[in-house]
């Protein structure tokens, strides 16, 4: 029998007490003991990164963690995301709004992954994009409105937002995002030609 | 996961002391984890006790340069190697390997010193270690001591660790001056794939100096004192000659990734754009 033994971590800003088992790992933890199953298992080696969380500020697949070592940690999984009342964040809402979202099981660790990205740069060239998320698989082939969703959550704010902001900044940012038309409408490559 | 204890140390000595209460192999130490966890989670290693190395008090995450030598804490993740000004400027090649690995998520728990021990023949911040003569610290009861990473890895999955030992950092000598360096890498995706082949040349004054990874049972190294590659009037055909002759030296073999025919013709055109590239940067004295 493995051992038991307590943990106290800070998971989406609140702390929080569990018993884990020792060969479990940090995801499991987050999935059956805090009931937190946005993060998904997939490929359980650190390949796929849908199990993708913060520690502090930094993206970590969870399944590469064991639950002890993560005692003292500070966690954000994609809970932890949204703001009050459960409005999504801008980077989740632009995942929508590109239609980057097929089957979903990918996207909370693409959403994740993002968001540590965007942290520490927030203006991303779409390489940056594809080499940021590199860890992060789609199955489903949703790559292109992944990446066009990251570049459009980086957009500077319009300018009533962005104080300082100007336009040609502005106007140059959001010429490098194709964002799909309403459904119905073109297909990308139809908007963008 | 089959069961395991797991502890975690507050100093060496706590460290060294679990290390001896075990048989050899029966302990594993653990900094990311992120190849220990995955050899647990398939039984490949079996291990009683597990030492989390990550809150010793006196190995503490970190890179100092001190008497001419840069040292990289084992316990420092690939992403603070990557982000230092002092490795960006004398090992910017080796800053270029430690990119390749893994992904963003696995650079951020991951260790040079772990990527080390972990032993792949594909490891790769290998050959970027061996052109610059890097060296690991090995701690025991009676001190340390420093071996070549050319030398302490034996070959796949094998080092000269030696019971009672952890590894506590990577150090490597500081040139005169930044020497001209280039890594390859040769993968069927960009990210999360292992090497098909790996490289890095170093070029000096009259040395020039390649590593290769992923061709061999481990890493090695092949020095090229003629002066032929380090003259950047050379002819093509000359130089060509001496890359032949380096390449040469591989063993590869066949595996998922690619044919041991074509491991070695890539491993020459990769060594050519390599030596191409790391001319074309600005002579660091």
């Amino acid at each position: 029998m493995s051992d038991r033994v307590p943990i106290e971590v800070t998971v989406n800003g609140a702390p929080r007490s569990v018993e884990v088992a020792v060969t479990e790992t940090l995801l499991d933890a987050l999935r059956w003991d805090l009931d937190l199953t946005g993060s998904k298992e997939c490929c359980a080696e650190g390949e796929c990164g849908a199990c993708t969380v913060l520690v502090g500020d930094r993206s970590v697949n969870s399944c590469l963690v064991l639950a002890v070592e993560a005692d003292g940690m500070e966690i954000t999984t994609i809970e932890g995301l949204a703001g009050d009342g459960g409005r999504l964040s801008r980077l989740q809402e632009a995942f929508l709004d590109a239609g980057a979202v097929q089957c979903g099981f990918c996207i909370p660790g693409m959403v994740v992954s993002a968001q540590a990205l965007l942290a520490e740069n927030p203006h991303p060239s779409p390489a940056e994009v594809r080499e940021g998320l590199a860890g992060n698989l789609c199955r489903c082939g949703g790559y292109q409105r992944i990446v066009d969703a990251v570049l459009h959550a980086a957009e500077p704010q319009p300018l009533a937002d962005a104080g300082n902001g100007s336009f040609t900044h502005v106007f140059g940012a959001r010429t490098q995002v194709k964002l799909p038309l309403p459904e119905g409408t073109a297909t990308p490559s139809e908007a963008s030609a | 996961m089959r069961p395991f204890a797991y502890a975690r140390p507050g100093s060496l000595a706590d460290a060294f002391d679990l290390l001896e209460a075990g048989e050899p192999g029966e302990v594993r130490p653990i900094v990311g984890g992120t190849d220990l966890i995955v050899g647990l989670q398939h039984g490949t290693v079996r291990p009683r006790t597990v030492v989390d190395l990550k809150h010793l008090a006196d190995l503490r995450p970190g890179i100092s340069a001190s008497d001419g030598r840069l040292r990289i804490s084992a316990v420092t993740p690939l992403t603070d190697l990557i982000a230092d000004e002092r490795v960006r400027r004398w090992f910017p090649a080796l800053v270029e390997a430690a990119a390749t690995v893994g992904s963003v998520q696995i650079r951020n728990r991951a260790s040079l010193t772990g990527n080390i021990c972990n032993a792949s023949p594909a490891f790769d911040t290998g050959p970027a270690l061996l052109v610059h003569d890097a060296e690991i610290v090995l701690a025991g009861r009676a001190g340390e001591r420093r071996m070549p990473v050319a030398d302490f890895v034996l070959g796949p999955r094998r080092t000269d660790l030696r019971p009672g030992e952890l590894a506590t950092a990577v150090e490597i000598p500081l040139p005169a001056a930044p020497l001209r360096q280039k890594f390859a890498r040769l993968t069927r995706r960009r990210g999360v794939d292992l090497a098909t082949l790996s490289l890095c040349c170093a070029v000096g004054p009259t040395r020039t100096r390649f590593a290769f990874g992923a061709v061999a049972p481990r890493p090695f190294v092949v020095d090229d004192d003629s002066g032929v590659l380090a003259d950047p009037s050379s002819a093509a055909r000359d130089r060509d000659e001496v890359l032949r002759a380096m390449t040469a030296q591989a063993s590869p073999i066949t595996d998922l990734r690619a044919g041991a025919d074509y491991r070695q013709a890539m491993l020459l055109v990769q060594a050519r754009r390599a030596l191409a590239a790391a001319h074309s940067q600005p002579n660091g004295g």
